[in-house]
């Protein structure tokens, strides 16, 4: 059945607003003009290059990329405990337990951001890389949980009790079953926790101290509007990274539902 | 040492056993011996406690109360991977992530066995249980026939002292399950490991079993052989359970040591050995079962019985080499189910038909 006219409409106006945006990244990007103007100029990669000679750029860039990874790796393995103890386990208060670890997630990160600034300046904390971590971790965690969840709770219970009766310990049962079961969901947390984290801006920006990330890097040049044309080149680059990271941890999180479903699906027949 | 039962040693000796979940106490109070070697079935309808006993002995439960031995050493607070049994679980549980071989060589692995003795014992069991060649096979490419025997043959690796079988027909198709069955008897002769089956299909544990436990409410109503079982159920909830019966009101009129003098209703006073009232009972008011195949229906006028009345057919379940019949008859209320075989040339009635139906004595049962 085909859809009606009007929704068809309705569906390209969506996406021309929400994508017309970004195609004027590329556009700017290397359009070898100092302006961010029609008409266009020529064609030049010279803002690309450009960005290899800011110095604080790479600095900020590195930062950006320690914070991700520490981020990613911190919030994947909350996840899986979080995860894991709510798909096995029965504790008092596991709901409300569950949902104030899920909050961040629809919580505004300005108030986040600010609330941990006043604790930890009150703490006699500086403000560094380590405080941006911590920042990020707090809103990655609710996303790697998220997708964790489904795959602990999708696996076999008897799995693990297979394992068990045929001599393997716990711990053991976890490295040889469970860990590889969850392995694509795991990636996919990773991913997922890593590209957030590298875009985020608003809790950097409050808890970085004079170690700007990325984002925050960005922001510190809109003021100069010869540095703009730059930015976009950076931003060009920075979106399609997203991109990539994103679809790749699309694919682990579509394996890993085959991969449980499928066992729990042929178990069953 | 193992307790001496009989001329068998016990494997399992379960010792008034109880599992409570909240309130509800799941095993209430059970006390049973498994004999070593043998095929013994719990059976019974769902929520009887049978699974639950099950996994008593697999360690993946620990009772509130009671003892649970395993070849003569106390095992109730033993975690299931330090016991000697192994389980084949009602979904298989096969790891997807491995092949067939490493599926079956799973338990083997701590065991720091050298490649070439690993596969060699995958491929013995493999090729037990009918899989011979399967060892890379991936989880995913089998059928639920196979899974079972993949989970049968990396159980039996394990040299268990005792096998567990929880459900392990019930995802099966007819066909497969019939033939599984045979399968399942023959493995257990060959390797003469002492099978626990959990099951709620009677057909099932009748053909398989040497000994059945039948369940309810969390106890043991009955252990006994299929064919005890059958001919001898201890009371109307097993009779009803294990095949189909007939129950009519009756009273127990007189009892001596040589003959029990029963007045069914419906059917009149007769007198009946001694044996065919399983539980001892006192006079008064009984329920007297009777097998649907302990009935003829006298199809031909020369045919006679020892008691004959008149009936007519209510319904005619044809079965193909059996008709099932529902008959109506004057002071049973229920009606009654009678079974006949269609040999050859044998008449197959329909609803109105009105036929003679006869009897013997011998075929009552004294029940309460």
């Amino acid at each position: 059945m085909k859809p009606p006219r009007i929704l068809v409409s309705f569906v390209v106006v969506y996406l021309v607003f929400l994508y017309a945006p970004v195609l004027l990244l590329p556009l700017f990007a290397f359009n070898d003009s100092p302006i961010i103007a029609f008409p266009l100029k020529a064609i030049s990669p010279r803002w690309f290059i450009g960005l290899l000679n800011e110095k604080t750029l790479i600095v900020a860039l590195k930062n950006s990329l320690i914070i991700a990874l520490s981020s990613a790796v911190l919030s994947t393995v909350f996840g899986v405990l979080a995860a894991r103890a709510a798909a096995r386990y029965q504790f008092p208060a596991k709901t409300p337990i569950m949902g104030f670890l899920m909050l961040p997630l629809v919580l505004p990160e300005i108030i986040i951001g600010v609330s941990l600034l006043i604790v930890l300046i009150q703490l006699g904390f500086n403000l560094n890389i380590w405080t941006v971590i911590l920042g990020h971790v707090l809103i990655c965690t609710p996303f790697s949980i998220a997708i964790l969840i489904s795959a602990f709770n999708n696996m076999d219970t008897s799995l693990e009790e297979a394992s068990l009766d045929l001599g393997v310990a716990k711990v053991e049962t976890f490295r040889r079953v469970i860990l590889p079961l969850v392995m694509p969901g795991l990636i996919s947390s990773l991913l997922i926790a890593f590209t957030l984290s590298l875009d985020e801006f608003i809790i950097a920006f409050f808890l970085t101290g004079t170690e700007p990330t990325l984002p925050v890097y960005i922001w510190s040049q809109m003021r100069f509007p010869s540095k703009l044309p730059g930015v976009m080149a950076l931003g060009l680059i920075m979106l399609i990274l997203s991109l990539i990271l994103l679809t790749v941890s699309e694919y682990f999180r579509n394996k890993q539902n085959k991969l449980i479903g499928d066992t729990a699906r042929s178990n069953e027949d | 040492m193992t307790k001496k039962y009989f001329d068998k040693d016990i494997i399992v000796d379960i010792k008034s056993v109880v599992k409570k979940y909240g309130d509800v106490r799941a095993v209430n109070g059970i006390n049973t011996s498994i004999r070593e070697g043998e095929f013994f079935s719990l059976l019974g309808p769902s929520g009887c406690g049978k699974t639950t006993l099950l996994r008593l002995i697999s360690g993946f439960e620990h009772p509130d109360e009671g003892t649970v031995m395993i070849a003569g050493q106390d095992m109730t607070d033993v975690e299931p991977n330090f016991r000697p049994t192994n389980m084949v679980f009602q979904s298989y549980a096969i790891f997807p992530h491995l092949n067939v071989g490493e599926n079956v060589g799973y338990g083997l692995k701590k065991q720091n066995l050298s490649d070439a003795e690993l596969l060699k014992r995958v491929n013995v069991m493999l090729d037990l249980v009918d899989l011979k060649d399967y060892n890379n096979r991936p989880a995913y490419a089998l059928s639920g026939g196979q899974r079972q025997r993949v989970a049968l043959a990396r159980a039996l690796i394990m040299e268990p002292k005792v096998l567990l079988l929880d459900e392990p027909l019930s995802a099966l198709d007819k066909q497969l399950r019939e033939l599984m069955q045979v399968e399942l008897r023959r493995l257990q002769r060959a390797v003469g490991i002492t099978f626990v089956l959990v099951t709620h299909d009677q057909e099932e544990a009748l053909t398989m079993s040497d000994r059945i436990a039948v369940m309810f409410d969390g106890n043991i109503a009955q252990l006994a052989t299929p064919e005890e079982l059958y001919k001898r159920p201890l009371n109307m909830r097993v009779g009803a359970f294990i095949g189909i019966m007939n129950f009519l009101e009756g009273r127990l009129e007189a009892i001596s040591a040589k003959s029990l003098t029963v007045d069914v209703k419906g059917l009149g006073r007769v007198n009946i050995k001694p044996e065919q009232m399983p539980t001892p009972l006192a006079k008064g008011g009984v329920k007297i079962g009777i097998r649907p195949e302990m009935l003829t229906l006298l199809l031909d006028k020369n045919d006679t019985a020892e008691f004959e009345f008149n009936t007519t057919v209510l319904t005619a379940s044809y079965y193909g080499d059996m008709t099932y019949y529902h008959v109506a008859m004057d002071g049973v209320e229920n009606g009654l189910m009678v079974s006949m075989r269609n040999t050859a040339g044998r008449l197959v009635l329909k609803t109105g038909d009105k036929a003679r139906i006869g009897w013997g004595a011998e075929s009552l049962l004294v029940l309460k």
